[in-house]
């Protein structure tokens, strides 16, 4: 499957990152290789196969409804880059 | 002190021979000579290390001591550590302070050991070389122009020098095991869900497994017993209880049978290396054990299925570095969109954006059927390969990495990187537990021979890997760097 | 053009647990901002999500409630997509493998029609945290949006339904089903107003008699039962217009606006949104035994549609009385401690549905705020039917009970002397007296067609109840009046 610069940029505007052309066409390339790499997988046979989520077939373990979590605003709040009255701001969102 | 394993140092703590200051305090200055050239640390975080260390000895004379109280220990800089930066080596993260600390610093905290710092590490953990974090490069000890390594290449590095006498590391995709191996260390990558995750920032939330590095066998099998277990915070982790890794080192290895697959043998290993694994192998021979061929077919396309599922999981585990809550937020923004888009270009690194990038095209609609599904059943086969393999055979032995160290930039282009990970991918898919030890050298650079066996079968691991230390002295050589720092 | 609506709702329900969905934090409602996000809900890097036990309860509760095959192996998959409020860059919801499968409602319409809506599916997930648009500047001044991740991680069971509805009637139908189902199971609290229950609604149009659908237009974020209604009005008529004016309805998110009742598209830049749905890996697949389901549903309260039909068939009420009194968990409950307490279950649906609703709608407030109680309602009509006052009296009596002035009934009925007279000789002497006071009256009735005196009396019963305060029993007066009176003529 080849790899187009529009593959690219929608890639990162999905997963919110700048670039620039020049950028854009290095990541093609590279992409590419990679992908011609990854294109190996077409030839198994993997009829019959399940998908393998997990290494272990283990299933989700429940925790009990409870509270444990004490408030931690302050704490959590000094590593964030703009706080006011407790909210994390950001720039205005139009709705 | 580059002499020094955990064990005998755990040993002088326990009969009053050194006290967890005149250790701790001894280590941070081998750091202070080395890290100008090694570059192994990110943080050293030496005035909570001599308070940990007052500590240890206070309850130490108390009488309240464990195996691990008052030993110094690195750790990589992936773990949250509560009031220490935790930056996974990125700019990203430079300014983070995490607020809370990984269920396994908990577990070492409470053991008494002490942390010296984080190690440096590839950006995210997503490197073979150490070359792509943010504090720039490590240097492999045994040969300054060499790499040490990656990711947990700032581990592997502080421990072969002497700046720790152990440290933590993380596997996604041979990132304990072939840093071990280039550094002539001992490096473990537990089976996945045996060690808590959590806190541990996340690459591939399916591969992702902490593990320990030392000098030998029995200092990971202590550290391992500290480290692993159950957590109520990570729903992946194994609900089995943990044995005492160390007690369980005696035993002898004749019967025990070994497999070699004939897929670890081929194309691209290097003749040194693939004659120190032999070697080795012979080794264990003398000691009792019997040699076959097995095959793991599908194992040539391990890389291909890893780097479909790593991106993946890697391209929506990174999407909560916004720059809303923590971590690099650009100047200006002009809206959110625009505050994500810098946000992120100016935080990633070059490798960390390749693999988002892939990852959300290979999860994108048209292509996820074809590639994430696909690679999700070809994970199925390269983990049914492992346990058709150990169905004949105990462990199975090979080379850790196809070749040697390399040198620094050497490898130019991403996917010949990748290629270095050729011996440990498949591991991590299929979620077994993997050892690397020191087997010899090539060129002055450490050959590292990787140990597998079945889920859960670290104690055997450990033993195997402990015997052959027993007999042989590859683990107990020291790099010249080491001796000049003494 | 004959044409049809064609209407399909994604209900998303909060529901009632104490602690979030993947995180030990607590789900309180109206809490200071971000003091119920915890390092989980926050995304910090390195955490991880462990699944709370009662919210699988919930979900498996609701299934079984709708009849629906419950899921021996359902998965969590991430929503991966950017905003502000959403923390960890992703949605854990379930897209491939939802933990309750193909059920159905039945929906009571007007006419005492009934009508059962499939429902798909319903899956868990995560809700989003809030974005406050309040006066935020940073220090250059520039606006700015509030973040408050206390509702991050609450959890929600998305509930969707087959294109079943025809008209906005049975979509508000088929919403306050679902509302009666959840509110009786516990599982959610309901409240429309602090965002419990919230719905999207899809809506196309065709001509009639056409097999296949039109295209469908969603309107977001619908919060109450009238603007459902009123959302999908303006919205059909709409899309109507477009089309019998050429124009073609276009697949897109709408807005109902409630202030100009109608509905608007919301902006969006033309990039289809591409989730990337994929299993979450930090999470493991949920397995159910049987013997956990079987629990599960041995347990289940009575639901709406039982009740209705006991109501009906074994405590004799109207289809319109059982409809309306088992709509709401709250309404059933109370009906039914007041009919155990008076022992006569028309007459408790009568006062349920006749005084204590109309005071509750008087005072907007909902049964379970209601001053009277169902015990005290009980025992007021209690008092009715062994004849301790009057029908008027008692109401007088529940206005009393329902402004405090009294512990019970019985407590009012004395310090009020309401106790209805039934002593022959008292209720005979308040007769002559008022039959002496009114001499005009008495001519005019002696001298009255013997037809038209039924009607006379009326004044006399009147007075002579005046005269006792309301205490005689009008059965008694009515009946001594007649003989007395007619012994004058």
């Amino acid at each position: 499957m080849a790899l187009e610069q529009t593959h690219v940029r929608r890639a990162a505007h999905l997963a919110r990152l700048d670039i620039s052309d020049d950028q854009a066409s290095g990541f093609v390339d590279d992409l590419s290789q990679i992908l011609d790499m990854v294109d190996q997988l077409q030839s198994v046979d993997t009829e019959g196969v399940a998908p393998l989520l997990h290494p272990l077939d283990a299933t989700q373990r429940l925790r009990a409804d409870e509270v444990t979590e004490p408030n931690q605003r302050e704490s959590f709040q000094r590593c964030a880059p703009a706080v006011d009255d407790g909210l994390y701001l950001v720039p205005r969102v139009v709705e | 002190m580059s002499d020094h394993t955990l064990t005998s140092l755990a040993a002088a703590l326990k009969n009053g021979d050194a006290s967890s200051r005149e250790l701790t305090t001894d280590y941070l200055k081998r750091i202070e000579r080395a890290e100008p050239t090694l570059n192994s640390f990110i943080s050293v975080t030496a005035e909570q290390a001599l308070a940990s260390a007052d500590a240890a000895d206070k309850s130490r004379a108390r009488g309240h001591a464990g195996y691990l109280t008052g030993v110094p220990l690195a750790l990589k800089d992936i773990f949250c550590t509560q009031g220490v930066k935790t930056s996974c080596g990125s700019k990203m993260l430079d300014n983070f302070i995490a607020p809370y600390s990984a269920t396994v610093v908990e577990k070492l905290d409470a053991a008494g050991s002490v942390s010296l710092g984080k190690t440096n590490m590839d950006e995210f953990a997503m490197g073979s070389s150490n070359e792509s974090s943010y504090y720039g490069a490590v240097k492999n000890p045994w040969d300054l122009s060499a790499v040490p390594g990656g990711s947990s290449g700032g581990s592997a590095a502080a421990v072969a020098a002497g700046l720790a006498p152990a440290s933590l590391g993380t596997d996604t995709g041979g990132s304990i095991r072939q840093p071990a191996a280039f550094c002539g260390i001992t490096g473990l990558k537990p089976t996945y869900g045996r060690v808590s995750r959590y806190g541990i920032i996340a690459y591939a939330s399916s591969l992702d497994q902490a593990g320990p590095m030392a000098r030998t066998a029995e200092d990971c099998a202590h550290l391992l017993s500290a480290i692993a277990g159950h957590d109520v915070r990570d729903s992946t982790s194994a609900a089995r209880c943990v044995p005492d890794y160390a007690s369980e080192l005696g035993a002898p290895l004749a019967g025990l049978k070994i497999g070699l697959p004939r897929e670890y043998f081929g194309d691209g290993l290097a003749p040194a290396v693939e004659s120190a694994v032999r070697d080795a192998v012979k080794v264990f021979e003398t000691l009792g054990a019997t040699v076959c061929d097995v095959s793991l077919p599908h194992t040539r396309y391990a890389n291909a299925a890893y780097y479909v599922i790593a991106p993946a999981e890697a391209s929506s585990n990174l999407s909560r570095f916004d720059g809303v809550r923590f971590g690099h937020r650009c100047d200006d923004p002009e809206d959110l969109l625009d505050l994500y888009m810098r946000s992120r270009a100016e935080g990633f690194g070059e490798e960390v954006k390749r693999r988002i990038l892939i990852g959300t095209h290979t999860l994108s609609e048209g292509f996820f059927d074809a590639y994430y599904t696909k690679a999700q059943r070809v994970r199925r086969l390269i983990r049914q390969d492992f346990l058709d393999a150990f169905d004949e055979v105990d462990v199975l032995m090979g080379p850790a990495s196809p070749t040697p160290a390399f040198d620094l930039g050497a490898q130019k282009d991403p996917v010949s990187m990748y290629l270095q990970d050729i011996y440990t991918i498949a591991i991590n898919l299929a979620g077994i537990p993997g050892i690397s030890v020191p087997a010899g050298f090539s060129g002055g650079r450490p050959v590292g021979l990787q140990i597998l066996g079945s889920h859960f079968a670290e104690a055997q691991l450990l033993n195997v890997a402990h015997q052959y230390q027993q007999v042989t002295d590859w683990h107990q050589q020291r790099p010249a760097f080491a001796k000049e720092i003494d | 053009m004959q044409w049809e609506t064609v209407i399909g709702l994604e209900v998303h329900v909060q529901l009632a647990t104490r602690s979030k969905i993947f995180s030990g934090a607590s789900t309180a409602f109206g809490a200071d901002a971000n003091t119920q996000a915890c390092a989980v809900d926050l995304g910090l890097p390195g955490t991880l999500p462990v699944l709370n036990e009662q919210a699988v309860a919930m979900a498996v509760q609701f299934g079984l409630g709708i009849n629906a095959d419950i899921a021996e192996t359902s998965v969590f998959d991430r929503k991966n997509y950017f905003y502000a409020d959403l923390p960890k860059g992703y949605q854990t919801s379930q897209m491939y493998h939802p933990i309750v499968g193909p059920g159905e409602v039945e929906v009571s319409l007007d006419n005492d029609v009934t009508k059962r809506i499939r429902i798909h599916h319903a899956h868990l997930e995560e809700d989003a945290g809030k974005s406050l648009h309040e006066q935020f500047t940073d220090e250059t001044g520039r606006d700015m949006t509030g973040i408050d991740l206390n509702r991050a991680g609450t959890p929600l069971l998305e509930i969707v339904s087959e294109p079943d509805m025809r008209s906005a009637k049975e979509a508000s139908a088929y919403l306050r089903a679902i509302h009666a189902i959840v509110t009786y199971l516990g599982i959610s609290d309901g409240n429309m107003a602090e965002g419990s229950m919230r719905c999207d609604v899809n809506v196309s149009v065709r001509p009639k008699g056409q097999a296949e659908f039109g295209t469908r237009a969603e309107i977001k974020n619908v919060n109450s039962f009238r603007f459902v209604e009123q959302s999908i009005a303006y919205e059909v008529e709409r899309q109507i217009e477009l089309i019998e004016d050429g124009g073609a309805v276009v697949q897109e998110t709408r807005l109902f606006d409630p202030d100009n009742d109608e509905t608007r598209s919301m902006r969006t830049k033309e990039e289809a949104n591409d989730y990337r749905y994929f299993p979450c890996p930090d999470l493991l697949p949920i397995v159910l035994d049987q013997a956990y389901i079987d629990h599960l549903r041995d347990n289940l309260p009575e639901l709406p549609a039982a009740k209705r039909e006991r109501f009906e068939s074994k405590l004799g009420l109207s289809t319109y009385d059982a409809s309306v009194i088992a709509a709401s968990r709250d309404m059933a409950d109370y009906f039914e401690e007041a009919m155990r307490v008076c022992g006569d279950a028309k007459q408790a649906a009568n006062w349920v549905q006749g005084e204590l609703s109309a005071a509750l709608k008087r005072e907007h407030l909902a049964v379970s705020q209601s001053p009277v109680s169902a015990r005290q309602l009980g025992e007021l009509i209690g008092r009715v039917l062994d004849d301790t006052i009057s029908g008027k009296a008692a109401k007088q009596v529940f206005q009393a009970l329902w402004d405090g002035q009294g512990e019970n009934a019985d407590e009012i009925i004395d310090t009020k002397g309401l106790k209805q007279v039934t002593d022959t000789g008292a209720i005979e002497a308040m007769i002559d007296e008022v039959i002496a006071q009114s001499p005009k009256q008495v001519t005019q009735y002696v001298e009255a067609e013997p037809e038209k005196r039924g009607k006379m009396i009326g004044y006399f019963v009147g007075q002579v109840m005046k005269t006792s305060r309301g205490t005689a029993s009008p059965q008694q007066v009515n009946q001594l009046l007649k003989e007395k009176l007619d012994a004058l003529v």
